[in-house]
């Protein structure tokens, strides 16, 4: 045992004290990760992987136990410590890192001394810690640490705090690195850029890595090895391009066909959502947990408890099954092609020269954009390059501004509340956070019965909803009692109670899990062929945006760097920002130079806004003076310096186009 | 899309040790409340004697058989005055936090509702108002417009309506910017229609909150405006004015004293507890 | 930081002049006549009369408010109906005693508070935390004047430890001073108690739930280590503007403690004015208790600006 490497979790077990009684959330799970290796662990959300990464640190919340299994790390047996030898452990061999570093760090504690801290707790000196810092800082590639050390969290952007988390991280030398969702909730080019840094560290460290998320294709980019969690329990395991490539468990094969690519549409690959949804921890009875939502599920399925078996030299899959279900790749039944865009709609809505301020600072800075009829526009940038404030601004919500919008060739008053009856019935909208877009005092039926007397539409609430794929039983519940799929499905079908012409879809899965989302893209999908209705649809994610767009606007802080159909616009040549969100959701991982870009948020108006980021710039032109308008093919424009041929390439999509 | 395990509702604790503690709290206050309520009702058939019944051949008698908690410098039974007592709080205090919650509740919500220059007028006038604890707004206006149940009702009420007021107007600043309440701005719901439909039943539990703590600040402000001497007339048995009469005494018949000080404390207590306890059950998620 | 500081300095003149407004929109609601509430009920008409005249009330009631503003800012604060001095020494001097009282409640509140708070915070939900949470509950929502009233039947009339009056002998030195307001002090501070322990336990919660927190134990910190280190600060910043309230409640809980103790301080001598109806004092007395209020509000709305980062230096921009 002692000459063990790495990380060796045995039928781990843990549950949770409960008004109901002790509630498993993890449930025998065992897993090794060599030193030197890093092991994804996947899941949605109440799949207990994030219980499962506390117990790897035995760090449970109040209530919390591990009631069975062992847990060793190179050969120590953490589960049998005492307290002080746990601390110990601990502060020698453990590093966590978790998602939104910036709640991870001391609010009230300048940044250096936030790690010179750690360091002390390593036994360094007063001096030497202070020595080190910058050291630890620039090795997490931080511009200028010194000036870094002297800052509060809060001055830093998420990006950055993370890499301030993963520098505390590296200052222990740990034998297990444990990372949840580390990435969540940062852009997808910073996201890029830690997964990056995580890739050149890992090697750097030879610790045992476990890397937990949500996201399948992420994992399968970063890691050696995957195991799959579903209720509490790994069902599948193997490596990470295997199991990607052919799943076979049901759910790995479902949880994969959910998930938006680039490269793949509505058109060519509609997505298939999981029917139901994951069972609460203590929810599942005795048989397979996936049963109920799984299409081969039999008997025997809802009988016992599969065995994880093992089916070829590294692989296991816990499912009844296995040996039959061989292939169960998730391009499956799809591909049935449809008609491609509608033109010859005309002109819906045109914005021209739209600009929105908050606090002085242009939100969105001389905007032009026109939705056709019938169209989907996909909108897509980074959180605050203005994209929702343009959104609002077309429903006729937040802050008022220069600039014209019209719709069938009428100008649009700026403010809601001075549009008339006509044309609120027109522009509808579905909001990004699903807990706050439904009146949760209201059941489902008066929300949409409200909406249809307002709108004058003709559907009852009970159509309404059975167009929105919701079962009539909830039409009197109250919306608080609903899962985030079924309001945001609730929302859309209020968004359609009066006929639109024009539906502003403000990221409306971006709070769903992987499964639940492709339900809501396919049901927006779906209104959209059976009503024709135009959307403005915005996301920060690429993927998504490419599913369900014809034409695809890119926005970088307040301006549209390019726009045109959505295969041009993702196939390229594109804008240097296109090039490094598609790089982000496509590249493979582990280039060196990962550094932090700067303070990018500086409010500069002159110039190209991403000059400071751009690694095509031409200095002294860029920074100062304002790129123009090129037309790269038909209706497909780019906002930069570069003339056509300097533009980064095509990048090969992995789907086919 | 990863929160924590108790933000998920995996783990009741928090719901489960307010619960367990609030039940208790809850039947304690309450059976209290409900006595000094029936107490305040029922009084005149409970009292041993009348309690402004002078009898000097047995002033200061200390608690015994006779009189229960003694009796004070006029031979009056103090269990009687103490009983008697009830009835003016029991008055003042719902009156006043009912007035109050109303219109505070009112003046939040629109105040929250229609914003701009209403909302900025009336949240100067707030600010000006707020400037005087309770107490003080209360000594300066009785005090002035001579002693009455309608005074002391009406300067407790006014005092809320201000806290009131500002809590219901946080809430619904919070619940105006929800995307439901955008939503109906989108189909051309009228303010009026957004205020009462669409906002009031989402802070209800603000004001219910306010109304339980509010009752009992308004038996606390009653009872202390009494001790003041801004209460009833001189010579009935309310307990802040019984405290103060009888603090002379202090020395010799403390019981004059404490009975009426203990009866104010049980009440304030029993409502306190209430109070909470209704407050982490309708504010638990 | 400065504008905000600019900003609330600019609107304490615009509240004055509402307060002002409120002060004598109040004591010009008194029914009846001030002049014949002096004189007495057998005084003859004719001397009321002068009486008015001499004390201006003859004159339209805007015209006296913009007099009497006017006199309040610049310091003319006039004469006392009843007691024939110059309200300024009254209200000064009454100011300096009650000032002396709070002050001694307040450092006598923080530590006890604080602590009782962090206790409670890092111990939630056990024994410990309960009994806390409910005594300060308890002992927040019971009137000064009972809690005072218990006090003094148990410390001056049974044990006989300390004087039942908080009126301070001229010649006394400082210990018997304090021995004279340790009671009424401690009635204000079990008054207090409850809730500023209520608002340090609440952010104690947080910052010892907090992901920082939890990260530290992680990390291999001690839990006292955890707590020193980031707890502390995180759980008592947030809590200065909770004191800043609670300051309000103690200025508010004089009137009654004053009257309790017979202690010479403002809070009675507003009582005292309001029931003789004497204007000039109670005007003032309004006036100064009002801008001692905002004064104290804004103070803690600084310390705390001035403690927490996030707020000094502003939150960046994303």
């Amino acid at each position: 045992m002692s000459g063990e490497r790495g990380l060796r979790v045995d039928g781990l077990t843990v549950a949770y004290e409960t008004a109901r009684g002790p509630v498993e959330a993890v449930s025998d799970v065992s897993f090794e990760v060599a030193a030197g290796e890093t092991y994804g662990l996947v899941g949605e959300s109440g799949c207990g992987k994030t219980t499962l990464g506390r117990a790897l640190g035995r760090h449970l919340p109040r209530g919390g136990a591990i009631t069975g299994g062992r847990v060793s790390v190179d050969g120590t047996d953490v589960l049998a410590l005492a307290p002080a030898e746990l601390r110990r452990w601990r502060a020698s061999s453990l590093a966590v890192v978790h998602q939104e570093a910036g709640s991870a760090l001391d609010p009230t504690m300048r940044i250096g001394a936030q790690l010179a801290e750690v360091l002390r707790l390593q036994g360094r000196t007063r001096r030497e810690a202070r020595m080190q810092v910058p050291r630890l800082l620039d090795r997490v590639r931080l511009p200028d640490p010194e000036a870094i050390a002297r800052r509060y969290p809060h001055q830093l952007s998420g990006g950055q705090q993370q890499r301030v988390v993963i520098a505390q991280a590296l200052a222990a030398r740990p034998r297990l690195l444990v990372l949840d969702e580390p990435t969540t909730g940062l852009d997808a080019t910073v996201q890029h850029e830690i997964l990056g840094l995580i890739w050149a560290l890992r090697a750097e460290l030879g610790a045992a890595v476990v890397f937990i998320s949500h996201d399948l294709a992420l994992v399968g980019r970063l890691c050696d090895r995957v195991g799959v969690l579903y209720a509490g329990r790994l069902i599948e395991e193997g490596p990470a391009g295997e199991v990607l490539a052919t799943p076979r468990h049901p759910y790995t094969s479902a949880l994969l066909a959910s998930a938006p690519q680039l490269g793949r549409t509505r058109r060519t690959h509609p997505l298939a959502a999981i029917p139901g949804r994951p069972p609460a921890p203590g929810e599942a009875g005795t048989g397979c947990a996936f049963a109920p939502r799984c299409t081969y599920a039999d008997d025997t399925c809802r009988a016992g408890l599969p065995p994880l078996d093992m089916v070829s030299g590294r692989r296991t899959v816990r499912c009844h099954h296995a040996a039959n279900l061989i292939d169960l790749s998730h391009d499956g039944p799809a591909a049935r092609a449809e008609p491609t865009a509608v033109d010859g709609g005309g002109r819906l809505l045109e914005i021209q020269g739209l600009t929105r301020h908050y606090g002085g600072t242009p939100v969105v800075d001389d905007v032009d954009l026109t939705i056709n009829r019938g169209e989907v526009l996909g909108l897509v940038g980074e959180s605050g390059s203005g994209k929702t404030t343009l959104a609002r601004a077309v429903a006729g919500l937040g802050p008022q501004g220069s600039g014209v919008i019209r719709l069938d060739g009428r100008e649009l008053a700026a403010g809601v509340g001075r549009r008339d009856a006509r044309i609120r019935r027109a522009v509808q909208m579905v909001f990004q956070n699903p807990d706050a877009s439904l009146n949760p005092s209201h059941t489902v039926r008066t929300v949409l019965a409200r909406a249809r007397r307002s709108l004058r539409g003709t559907l009852a609430p009970g159509e309404l909803a059975a167009r929105a794929d919701l079962d009539a039983y909830l039409l009197d519940s109250r919306t608080d009692r609903l899962s985030g799929g079924q309001k945001q499905r609730v929302a859309i079908a209020r968004a359609f109670a009066g006929d639109p012409e024009l539906v502003v879809c403000d990221e409306p899965v971006s709070a769903l899990d992987v499964s639940v989302q492709a339900g809501v893209l396919r049901l927006l999908a779906d209104q959209q062929r059976r009503t024709r209705t135009s959307y403005l649809f915005i996301s920060h994610d690429l993927a998504v945006v490419g599913y369900l767009a014809d034409r695809i606007a890119v926005m970088y802080r307040g301006q549209i760097v390019e726009q045109g159909p959505a295969d041009d616009v993702l196939a390229g040549p594109h804008h240097p920002y296109t090039a490094s969100l598609v790089e982000a959701s496509l590249a493979p991982l582990g280039k060196a130079d990962a550094y932090a870009v700067g303070d990018v948020t500086a409010k500069d108006a002159v110039g190209c806004r991403f000059a400071a980021r751009c690694p095509l710039r031409v200095d002294g032109l860029c920074e100062n003076e304002d790129p123009p308008l090129i037309t790269l093919a038909n209706d497909h424009t780019v906002r930069c310096h570069l003339d056509a041929t300097g533009l980064p390439e095509a990048t090969a999509l992995e789907g086919e186009t | 899309m990863t929160t924590s395990v108790i933000a998920k509702g995996i783990v009741p604790r928090i719901s489960r040790g307010v619960g367990g503690r609030s039940r208790v709290a809850l039947a304690v206050g309450g059976t209290l409340i409900l006595a000094w309520a029936v107490i305040a009702l029922f009084w005149p058939h409970l009292a041993p004697y009348d309690p402004v019944h002078q009898d000097p051949l047995h002033r200061f008698a200390p608690p015994g058989p006779g009189h229960w908690l003694g009796t004070d410098q006029f031979g009056r039974d103090t269990l009687s005055r103490m009983l008697a007592g009830a009835r003016p709080v029991l008055q003042v205090a719902p009156l006043a936090t009912a007035l109050g919650t109303l219109a505070g509740t009112v003046v939040g919500l629109v105040a929250g509702t229609f914003g701009g220059l209403v909302d900025e007028v009336v949240m100067r006038v707030l600010d000006a108002i707020v400037v005087f604890p309770t107490i003080i707004a209360a000594v300066l206006f009785v005090a002035l417009s001579g002693r009455s149940v309608t005074a002391v009702v009406l300067v407790i009420a006014a005092s809320f309506t201000t806290i009131v007021a500002r809590s219901v107007r946080a809430a619904t600043l919070v619940e105006r910017e929800k995307a439901y309440v955008e939503a109906a701005r989108l189909r051309g719901e009228r303010s009026w229609s957004l205020m009462l439909r669409e906002i009031l039943p989402n802070v209800t539990t603000t004001v219910l909150v306010e109304a339980t703590s509010r009752f009992g600040d308004a038996i606390f402000a009653a009872a202390t405006l009494s001790f003041l001497g801004l209460g009833q007339p001189p010579g009935s048995p309310e307990w802040g004015a019984s405290v103060s009469d009888n603090r002379t005494w202090l020395q010799i018949a403390p019981w004059t004293v404490l009975a009426p000080a203990l009866a104010i404390a049980s009440l304030v207590v029993a409502t306190a507890l209430v109070a909470d306890a209704l407050r982490s059950r309708w504010e638990a998620p | 930081m400065r504008r905000f500081l600019l900003r609330r300095l600019a609107a304490i003149p615009l509240t004055l002049v509402a307060v002002s407004a409120l002060v004598f929109a109040a004591t010009e609601l008194i029914p009846g006549d001030v002049a014949r509430a002096i004189l007495g009920r057998e005084a003859s008409e004719s001397a009321v009369r002068a009486l008015r005249v001499q004390l201006g009330l003859d004159r339209p009631a805007a015209t006296r408010y913009v007099d009497w503003l006017g006199g309040f800012v610049t310091g003319r604060w006039g004469d006392s109906y009843t007691l024939k001095v110059p309200v300024r020494d009254l209200v000064l001097d009454r100011l300096g005693a009650s000032l002396l009282l709070a002050l001694l409640a307040f450092v006598l509140l923080v530590p006890v508070a604080v602590t009782l708070g962090l206790v409670a915070g890092i111990n939630h939900d056990r024994p410990a935390d309960r009994v806390i949470s409910v005594t300060g509950l308890t002992f927040g929502a019971t009137p000064e004047f009972v809690t005072g009233v218990i006090l003094l039947v148990v410390f001056s009339v049974k044990l006989r430890w300390l004087p039942a009056s908080a009126q301070i002998p001229p010649d006394a030195s400082p210990v018997e001073a304090l021995n004279h307001l340790l009671l009424p002090a401690l009635s204000l501070v079990i008054l207090c108690t409850g809730y500023v322990a209520r608002h340090v336990r609440a952010s104690t919660v947080t910052a010892v739930e907090s992901a920082y927190a939890r990260a530290a134990e992680l990390r291999g910190f001690t839990r006292a280590q955890v707590v020193r280190r980031h707890v502390l600060r995180n759980a008592t910043v947030p809590a200065t503007s909770a004191l800043g309230v609670q300051l309000q409640f103690l200025l508010g809980g004089l009137v009654a403690v004053e009257l309790l103790f017979n202690y010479p301080g403002i809070g009675a001598l507003l009582l005292q004015s309001a029931i003789d109806k004497d204007l000039p004092t109670l005007q003032t007395t309004a006036m100064v208790l009002g801008i001692l209020y905002m004064l104290v509000v804004l103070g803690a709305d600084v310390v705390y600006r001035v403690l927490d980062p996030r707020v000094r230096l502003g939150v960046a921009a994303r």
